[in-house]
């Protein structure tokens, strides 16, 4: 690893400096993802500035409609989070499939979202979810926020300070997992909330996380696994590598997408409480 | 030099490093505590597990600056005292669960971090999807899981 010079600042604001000052500086939250590449010298940043003891940044809670994550949130606490797995169980479980346990220790949300890494499974929940990622600048919606592979719509200086997600009645998550690493080889996320239903890719998709709108369509009448039975997507634009063809890939989204949303509607509606019933 | 302070197994520490040195670095190097190795440098096999504030961190994967203040516990100080092993070390050469050791230390870590949040009565499907992120390329585990189960349970006592 090259050397850089590190900063730790103790706001948002002092960040927002540092990183106006460092052009070539790089946030670092859990640095589960930035340490290795930066071990294999892939990328050397200037400066490191380092937001872990920002307390601003992390926890989970309910405001309304919407659970809000401050982006320095452990994995381990999310996956945790008694609130969480009683409003929206289905995000919930993302998080606990990320890496080992010592991993979900320290790896964070906004590191995750941020990174957009194709293989993920957080950007496939805000995608599916139709979360609003909240920086210090602006608000984005998810859907304008992945732009591609390892790509978002952060600008330079931008930093995620939290993630609001909607409390859907019904979402779920199926991941195909990577035996060795841990990472979704393909992650289908299903939710509907009201009229709006999202079927969410993460891991198949050669430009990163994507919507099913085929699917979304098809489960406008039911939200159930029989409405897309037997649909397929087309194995153009799926990644391909050691791991998988781009026709497994796609033929897993089928899979997964019908095994989510049998989760999904399993969980029902007794399972949501009276309060944010009738979402 | 960036200066950190922190305090590692119960002794406060300071040191005068590069600000890329890894924790485990920090660790073996500077403080000459080679009880936590290194075996894949990539965040996988466990080898390098030690306690960041009570919880269970990869110290190949973390920078030492970031630990500034914090508490650290490493292998060489779960031990009560000089010659007495803890009811997990204990457990692990009761039930020989270590074949050439280089993993030993992680797993034990990891054990202990298993029992803070499962608790004392462990099953042996709960330890094995626990030990997720420990590796051990002898392939020890029916033994190291026999000794995480016995070593929670004695913990209790």
């Amino acid at each position: 690893m090259y050397n850089f010079t590190y900063h730790r600042p103790a706001t948002v604001r002092q960040a927002a400096n540092l990183l106006a000052k460092n052009p070539e500086a790089k946030l670092l939250a859990g640095g589960h993802s930035l340490i290795p590449v930066m071990k294999l010298r892939l990328a050397q940043p200037s400066a490191l500035i380092d937001l872990n003891q920002i307390d601003e940044l992390a926890g989970v809670e309910v405001k309304g409609r919407s659970v809000v994550i401050g982006a320095l949130t452990r994995h381990a606490d999310v996956a945790n989070s008694q609130v969480l797995q009683q409003v929206l169980p289905g995000l919930a479980s993302v998080p606990g499939s990320i890496g080992d346990p010592q991993v979900r220790n320290r790896g964070t949300i906004g590191g995750s979202v941020a990174n957009n890494d194709p293989n993920a499974d957080y950007p496939a929940a805000c995608l599916g979810l139709g979360a609003t990622i909240v920086t210090n600048k602006r608000r984005i919606a998810a859907d304008d926020f992945f732009t591609g592979m390892f790509s978002t719509a952060l600008e330079e200086n931008e930093i995620i300070v939290k993630v609001m997600f909607p409390i859907a009645k019904k979402a779920a998550y199926e991941k195909f997992k990577h035996p060795a690493s841990g990472f979704a080889l393909v992650g289908v996320f299903v939710a509907k909330r009201g009229s709006d239903i999202r079927v969410a890719v993460t891991g198949a998709g050669a430009n990163g996380v994507f919507r099913v709108k085929s699917f979304e369509e098809a489960l406008k009448k039911r939200f159930s696994p029989k409405s897309i039975e037997g649909m397929t997507i087309p194995a153009t634009g799926m990644n391909s590598d050691i791991h998988a063809s781009p026709e497994y890939r796609a033929h897993l989204v089928g899979v997964l997408a019908r095994r989510a949303l049998a989760k999904a509607t399993a969980r029902g509606d007794s399972d949501v409480p009276g309060a944010i019933a009738g979402m | 030099m960036p200066k950190v302070s922190m305090t590692v197994n119960g002794k406060p520490v300071t040191g005068d490093i590069e600000a890329r040195t890894l924790l485990v670095q920090f660790l073996r190097e500077n403080l000459r505590l080679t009880g936590t190795h290194v075996g894949c440098d990539t965040s996988q096999c466990g080898a390098c597990v030690v306690h960041v504030n009570g919880v269970a961190m990869k110290s190949c994967t973390l920078l030492a600056l970031q630990l500034e203040g914090a508490n650290v516990l490493t292998i060489e100080g779960v031990a009560p005292s000089e010659t007495q092993l803890h009811p997990m070390q204990e457990a692990f050469r009761e039930h020989h669960a270590l074949q050439c050791g280089y993993c030993t230390p992680g797993m034990i870590m990891s054990a202990l971090d298993i029992v803070r949040r499962k608790g004392n009565e462990l099953d042996d499907h709960t330890i094995r999807e626990e030990l997720d992120g420990n590796l051990c390329r002898c392939t020890g585990y029916h033994n190291i899981v026999k000794a995480i189960g016995a070593g929670a349970k004695a913990m209790a006592k």
